[in-house]
């Protein structure tokens, strides 16, 4: 890079060198805390018992209970990042273009800061409380004649867990959606209907082309947050949904793989997921700041 | 455009339905454990306990000192980078977005591998240092936000006039940094503390694997065990949630507002 010759009125005070001193901790601490325990696993993932370097680890995920567990959270997290998108987008779209209310916009908002940040422990309590076998809406429904249990329904299923997942996977896409939605300049809509566009055509051939890009980084984005996540999953099913962080989460307590390799092969498999999703979240948000600008 | 307004209502009905429906339930359910009556009794149970205070105590405490050593690393590099060092700027914001990439579970199993009892810096072997690793997890989970946060509000002041002006006073770059440049970014700073805040008060995967007597593990274990003090826990959680986001929207409006005056 080259550095364009300021005019500069005086001489600074502090050295470059202060700056650095500045920075140092912030590197210092990435180092220790962020990239060498990663980079440690990573390593691991590729070593054998006495260090030497091996591919046995990865193949050995291969196995029937470990590729399950990564189908079953892949299944869960394309599952629950759809439907997040999709629902997210919905509502994105009708509180900030739907001609509502002025104030559901600043409402829903701060609802889904909140409910983006309601995840874990408590969140599998809210769920138990409200579609568990004694919950509110479960004993609600059976009341007008719909027994969600006879007909096949369990919360400590996919469908309960994806279910779960939602409330922190809407909210999230209406933060992550609505920057996008506010760049859609009304000048484009005003020039559609000026040039005779029926609402439908403004639609799918104006804002769907634009907003795409975003969506599905965003998409990519929920699925990589529900991939990673563990506490609700873990305080709903116990071990019983079989996803691979709480395999993971198992092998770190108990060992039970009986091969700590293994469990770094495991570690290596979720980070490239939740590596390659983000990256391409990245791409395709870069993309689209093109039109928001 | 009749039919787009229904649509609208339409799909925010039903939002508030699914986002407000398990709200509901969790409290109707936190106040059944007297038989046969509406009463307060979970959580009186809840707050009476002294796992739930212990715990509650340690995660508060953590959750200040993690709040303490985010703003101590973050404001300085955000300063400078801002300031001086402007071609780090790409690679530290790679850095403060690594914790959204790196699942929590795989960073802590990594803290296990690389600081274990059997390694070169064993922090698990002693309780204070098992408490100081997850502080600096906890600080790493942090990072997103309180970067971004610190971020935004250094970009809406002027640093460098200030920092020139407060040279030409002679002052040090301890007093710029902490007597100049802090109280003018304290809503972002403060944004940052809350949302960190409510991420670490009630985080399970890393105190659990940690072995630390958190909130988070606390709460897993009454779920597991208990029947009715669970959900009043949620609508606690819930609520602290709520005053911390609350909290932000108090402190980051105040921001909006000097910035957009002329």
């Amino acid at each position: 890079m080259t550095t364009v010759a300021t005019p500069t009125t005086r001489v600074p005070r502090f050295p470059n060198a202060a700056a650095w001193i500045g920075v140092a901790p912030f590197f210092v601490f990435a180092v220790m805390f962020l990239i060498l325990p990663t980079a440690s696993l990573l390593v691991g993932a590729f070593q054998d018992h006495d260090g030497a370097f091996t591919l046995s680890n990865l193949a050995r995920l291969w196995q029937p209970s470990i590729l399950h567990s990564y189908s079953l959270s892949i299944e869960v997290s394309i599952a629950s990042a759809f439907f997040g998108a999709l629902i997210g987008l919905a509502l994105a779209i009708a509180a900030l273009r739907g001609g509502l209310p002025a104030w559901v916009r600043p409402t829903l908002m701060t609802f889904s800061g909140v409910a983006s940040n309601f995840a874990g422990v408590p969140l599998a309590f809210a769920f138990m409380a409200t579609l568990g076998r004694l919950g509110f809406v479960t004993i609600l429904l059976r009341g007008v004649g719909v027994d969600l249990y006879a007909s096949g329904f369990s919360l400590f299923t996919f469908t309960g867990l994806t279910l779960t997942y939602l409330y922190f996977q809407i909210p999230l896409m209406v933060l992550v959606i609505a920057p996008a939605i506010d760049g859609l300049k009304t000048e484009w809509s005003e020039a559609a209907d000026i040039l005779g566009a029926g609402r439908l055509q403004y639609w799918r051939m104006i804002v769907l082309p634009i907003l795409w890009p975003s969506v599905l980084g965003a998409s990519l984005l929920l699925f990589a947050n529900a991939f990673g996540a563990i506490a609700t999953a873990y305080a709903l099913t116990g071990s019983f949904l079989n996803i691979v962080p709480i395999l993971l989460y198992a092998q770190i307590r108990g060992d039970v793989l009986h091969d700590p390799n293994l469990g770094y092969a495991l570690a290596f498999g979720m980070l490239l997921i939740t590596g390659l999703s983000n990256v391409a979240y990245l791409y395709l948000r870069a993309r689209s700041d093109r039109w928001l600008k | 455009m009749k039919s787009g307004k229904f649509a609208a209502w339409a799909a925010m009905i039903l939002g508030v339905a699914y986002f407000l429906a398990p709200l509901i339930a969790t409290f109707e359910f936190s106040l059944r454990m007297r038989r046969g009556e509406y009463s307060f009794d979970a959580y009186r149970v809840v707050l009476a306990s002294g796992n739930f205070r212990d715990s509650f105590f340690y995660s508060t405490v953590l959750a200040f000192v993690t709040i303490i050593v985010g703003v101590l690393v973050v404001v300085p590099t955000a300063y400078w980078v801002q300031l001086r060092l402007p071609r780090l700027r790409g690679l530290v914001e790679f850095i403060t977005l690594l914790p959204l990439v790196v699942p929590a579970i795989v960073l802590v199993f990594g803290y296990i591998k690389l600081y274990g009892s059997s390694s070169i810096l064993p922090l698990t072997a002693t309780s204070l240092g098992a408490d100081a690793l997850l502080m600096f997890g906890y600080v790493g989970l942090g990072l997103p936000y309180m970067y971004r946060s610190v971020e935004t509000a250094l970009r809406s002041i002027d640093v460098r006039t200030l920092t020139e002006a407060a040279e030409s006073q002679g002052a040090g770059i301890f007093t710029i940094l902490f007597h100049i440049i802090l109280p003018n970014i304290r809503s972002g700073i403060l944004s940052g503390a809350f949302l960190t805040f409510a991420i670490v008060i009630g985080e399970f995967t890393f105190a659990s694997l940690l072995d630390r007597p958190a909130f988070g593990p606390y709460l897993q274990l009454i779920g597991a065990s208990k029947a009715y003090e669970p959900s009043a826990l949620a609508i606690i959680a819930f609520a602290l949630t709520w005053a911390c986001m609350g909290l932000i929207q108090l402190f980051g409006s105040g921001v909006r507002f000097s910035v957009d005056k002329p």
